[in-house]
């Protein structure tokens, strides 16, 4: 029969089942897809914090949301058009997030009677009217596929577990994509377990049949492709990006990767993919604690290596002394935090922006430490490298934050090379009868860098507070002075190498919103789309967090109100105003989710409604 | 007591223990303990056939946490408990160092409690030098976790409840390669010790114990002055009878799977003594329950001395072999994956 064609700009798309579902597979792959023909894509996994939670409950349920288009996504998309639905959990924890009209693709097959009780429905909401805002397809997807595979001689189990790639086959016809690109990643994966292989294709076809056949399918879509630069491109997350960056850091100084870590629920996987970079020389302690992991990095530092710690909340505040140390014993150190809801144990697997004031504050003396935030995930691979360079060209410890929605999302990177990525500025000390452990490049105010095996240039030195230059132990009032100003001035200097903030929109008036890390998305395109409606508004996204960009003040004072939103009780507002003396007014979300794109825009035309 | 080195003491080129001094006054109080240490350690590093620059001193915090100033090798004087971990990082990044680690009982026993049993656990290529003196001296006289039950001490005036660490039966315990036990008052034996863990490759362990003149002075007379040394200590050495006293009349056999002192001469003579080997745990587990708690003598000398790689070993090992198989990674084709595509 004739189908409708609609052309969309962009659509949001989740795959949810229960966990043993392969949701995740069927997300990523699906994702895989639109970034190859050549749209924008913006991914979020949703899974429990449990390993294997009970089957078919609602605690279960675990899903991957895909927000694609043809212009830049930013964000994994505020509220779901399409829900593919494994079982009848899956339908009732992911309604609050869609669209009125919204389409569920559900398989019936997972709205038996055990699967209503677990899921706490008295009757089959699928016949009930429970669902009546939304376009329901109710497909039994097994028997299907029981049909499509009889005769394979597969048991049951196996050809339920098919049900997922069925399901793509159907997301494919509805977007008119091609099946050949998952068709080419079945063979490289299953190409060898014949059977495997041939029951995905099969079921992926099936699905692509199954809606084009099928008159319940009244309407498919097209989605034009996004202005993306050429290139090679893949889906990445930020964990895996911040190991990347940090490998490359390595490669492009020179020096061994040393990482000494302790695994923390949203950071882990950093420690994963490092672990496996053997053939790249990267050297791991999984430590006994938070504790040990930057301590060993701070030791591994002193001997020579490109030393960096991983963590999240609950494992930085452990590390605070240790950060300390770093700082007066000025030497080069990556912390990345992948900040999670807090305090304490509070919510692991769920983003905050809460550790701004731990990262800026966060030690007793007066140790301050740069810190700069990626705002993306891709960007988690450039602030990991940026903050490599900075550490090593000016001695001293960086944090680079990150949080749960970046760790875990994807959005297609343009890989860059080797070759591309600016050069690292740092050398150890070449003459030992003119070392001396504290003497400072005039440029940056780095020490002279000397490490163990190098003869001539033996030293102590420790947490003690030291001479200037000399580094000989001392508690001289003057000196202890004199050393905490180079300390903060050191750091304040790398303004220098903190690229200037530049404000989108107008570049004076009424309203500036200020953003920090991951919020970047959701204001961006809410800024956008407000501008687009003829509202005059301007927008500066801040990266450099410590130093903040050297014309941030300048850019402040062009304007009657500033406005910051972030994922927490005002930390960057408190900071602002402190620093610039400027009253700010604050948006602050603390629920273990990031902003809506909706949520701000909202939020900013009640700030353009009621005027100065 | 012999005297037992296996390699003749030969310095490397023209160094001598006076090139591993700092010109740093040394501010330990007349009289403790680890001035003995220090001086030992000065005199050994420049005979172990290590080029001064590939040493490196790590120490946490207390007393005996000064020791990396004062000797000129590449120094680090770190965190309250967390000189295992800065010295592990230190090994990791660069196995041809050889990492000495000085600690006391509070920082290595109660702060540094945990990175101490996983350094050991890791079988870490560090020397551990733990100088014990049973109090926290540097904050003045509290009790620390080697501190001997109801000690009166500033924190515990009423004496304090707390049972003791075995330091030695600890690092047993946590699979140490190396462990051994002397004292600062005895530097000939302390000397041979530090060399032995020195020479052996994987974590060494050696409780040293160090009078402190100010807070617990005299706590260890009773095993290592000389008037009572020979009556109250006992010395192990490999495949050696368990043998002492000033007349070497007395001596340690197992008794119903226990260490028993036994008089030699009607009952017992020599070959009924339990013979060491430094290779037996079980034997070293059992001989290092040998203190306050059960009236016997108390061990000096090597415990427990076995190979096994270490970890540093290992993690440098694993690069280096899958290099060697798979080649230097090409870093162009790891940042692409294999799941990319082209945007033309």
């Amino acid at each position: 029969m004739e189908k409708r064609i609609e052309i969309i700009e962009e659509v949001t798309v989740r795959f949810a089942g229960d966990s043993g579902d392969g949701m995740q597979m069927t997300g990523t792959l699906f994702a895989k897809n639109c970034g190859a023909v050549g749209d924008d894509v913006n991914t979020f996994p949703d899974y429990p914090s449990e390993i294997r939670p009970p089957a078919d409950t609602l605690y279960g349920v675990s899903a991957y949301q895909v927000h694609f288009g043809s212009k830049k996504m930013n964000t994994m998309g505020d509220k779901i058009d399409v829900l593919f639905a494994m079982n009848a959990a899956s339908v009732k924890v992911n309604i609050p997030y869609l669209r009125k009209g919204a389409l569920i693709i559900a398989n019936s097959s997972g709205f038996g009677p055990s699967n209503l009780k677990l899921a706490k429905y008295d009757s089959n909401p699928l016949e009930d009217g429970s669902y009546s805002d939304f376009n329901v397809i109710s497909i039994d997807i097994p028997s299907i596929m029981k049909e499509e595979l009889k005769d394979l001689s597969l048991q049951m189990k196996q050809i339920d577990r098919t049900k997922n790639f069925f399901t793509l086959g159907i997301a494919f016809w509805l977007f008119s994509e091609p099946l050949d690109i998952t068709i080419q990643w079945l063979k490289s994966k299953f190409g060898k377990k014949i059977e495997i292989f041939e029951s995905n294709v099969r079921a992926l076809k099936a699905g692509y049949r199954f809606a084009e056949q099928s008159p319940e399918f009244k309407y498919r879509y097209e989605v034009p492709k996004a202005n993306m630069k050429p290139g090679y491109y893949r889906n990445i997350t930020g964990n895996e990006a911040a190991a990347l960056g940090l490998v490359a850091a390595s490669k492009k100084s020179g020096l061994p990767l040393y990482l000494g870590s302790y695994p923390i629920t949203p950071a882990t996987e950093i420690l994963h993919h490092l672990s496996g970079y053997k053939q790249y020389g990267v050297k791991i302690l999984q430590a006994e604690d938070e504790i040990a992991g930057i301590a060993s990095a701070i030791g591994a530092s002193f001997a020579g290596n490109l030393a960096t710690t991983t963590t999240s909340g609950p494992g930085l505040s452990l590390k605070v002394e240790s950060l300390g140390l770093a700082v007066i014993m000025e030497l080069p150190l990556v912390v990345i935090d992948v900040q999670r809801a807090g305090p304490s144990t509070g919510m692991p697997t769920k983003p905050e922006q809460s550790d701004l004031f731990l990262a800026m504050f966060g030690r007793h003396g007066e140790a301050p430490i740069p810190i700069i935030a990626a705002r993306s995930a891709n960007d988690c691979f450039y602030a990991a490298y940026e903050g490599a360079q900075i550490a090593l060209k000016y001695m001293t410890p960086v944090f680079v934050l990150s949080d749960g929605y970046l760790a875990q999302g994807t959005e297609p990177w343009l890989v860059p090379t080797l070759d591309e990525l600016p050069d690292f500025e740092f050398e150890f000390a070449k003459d030992p009868n003119d070392y001396k452990p504290y003497k400072r490049n005039p440029e940056t105010l780095a020490r002279m860098w000397s490490i163990p095996g190098m003869k001539g240039f033996e030293h102590q030195i420790g947490g003690l507070e030291k001479e200037n230059i000399t580094g000989i132990v001392t508690q001289d009032p003057k000196n202890h002075q004199l050393m905490t100003e180079i300390r903060a001035e050191k750091v304040a200097k790398i303004v220098q190498d903190v690229p200037d903030a530049i404000i989108e929109g107008e570049q004076s008036g009424d309203l500036l919103i200020i953003g920090w890390g991951s919020t970047y998305g959701a204001i961006k395109n809410a800024f956008d789309k407000l501008r687009n409606e003829g509202h005059k508004l301007s927008f500066v996204h801040l990266r450099w967090l410590n130093p903040f960009p050297a014309n941030l003040g300048e850019i402040i004072n062009k304007f009657d109100r500033i406005f910051i939103p972030e994922g927490n009780m005002g930390q960057l507002g408190f900071i602002i105003q402190a620093k610039f003396l400027r009253s700010v007014l604050g948006y602050h979300k603390v629920q273990g989710k990031p902003f809506t794109a909706l949520e701000i825009e909202q939020e900013l035309i009640k700030l353009l409604k009621e005027g100065k | 007591m012999t005297n037992i080195i296996d390699k003749p003491v030969v310095p490397v080129g023209e160094l001598t223990a006076k090139d591993f001094k700092t010109p740093i006054d040394v501010r330990w109080c007349a009289g403790c303990g680890d001035y003995s240490v220090l001086a030992q350690l000065q005199k050994i590093m420049p005979t172990l056939g290590i080029p001064r620059e590939n040493f490196c001193v790590v120490s946490g915090i207390g007393c005996s946490s000064r020791f990396p100033y004062y000797v000129n090798v590449y120094g680090f004087h770190t965190m309250h408990g967390r000189a295992l971990p800065v010295a592990s990082g230190i090994k990791i990044a660069n196995p041809d160092l050889s990492v000495w680690v000085i600690t006391g009982d509070g920082d290595g026993m109660a702060i540094g409690g945990n990175h101490f049993i996983h350094a050991i656990r890791r079988n870490m290529d560090i020397k551990i030098m733990l100088l014990n003196n049973e109090i926290y001296s540097m904050t003045k006289g509290q009790y620390s976790p080697t501190t001997q039950q109801y000690s009166k001490t500033k924190s515990s005036p009423f004496g304090a409840v707390d049972y003791p660490f075995n330091p030695i039966a600890l690092a047993l315990g946590s699979g140490a390669t190396f462990v051994a036990r002397s004292s600062a008052s005895n530097p000939k034996h302390l000397s041979y010790v530090m060399q032995r863990a020195a020479q052996h490759k994987g974590v060494s362990f050696v409780e040293i114990y160090s009078n402190c003149v100010i807070f617990t002075d005299g706590i260890f007379d009773k095993w290592t002055d000389k008037h009572f040394v020979d009556e109250n200590a006992i010395f192990l050495e490999e495949n050696k009878p368990l043998i002492y006293g000033l007349n070497r009349d007395k001596g340690i056999v197992i008794d119903n799977l226990a260490p028993m002192q036994v008089q030699l001469g009607e009952k017992y003579s020599e070959n009924d003594l339990i013979l060491y080997n430094e290779k037996n745990l079980a034997l070293a587990q059992m001989i290092a329950t040998m203190s306050y708690d059960n009236e016997l003598p108390r061990p000096f000398g090597v415990f427990y001395d076995v190979e096994k790689p270490s970890y540093d070993e290992l993690i440098n090992k694993q690069i280096t072999d899958t290099i060697n198989r798979m080649g230097p990674g090409n870093i162009d084709d790891l940042m692409r994956g294999d799941d990319y595509w082209e945007i033309k």
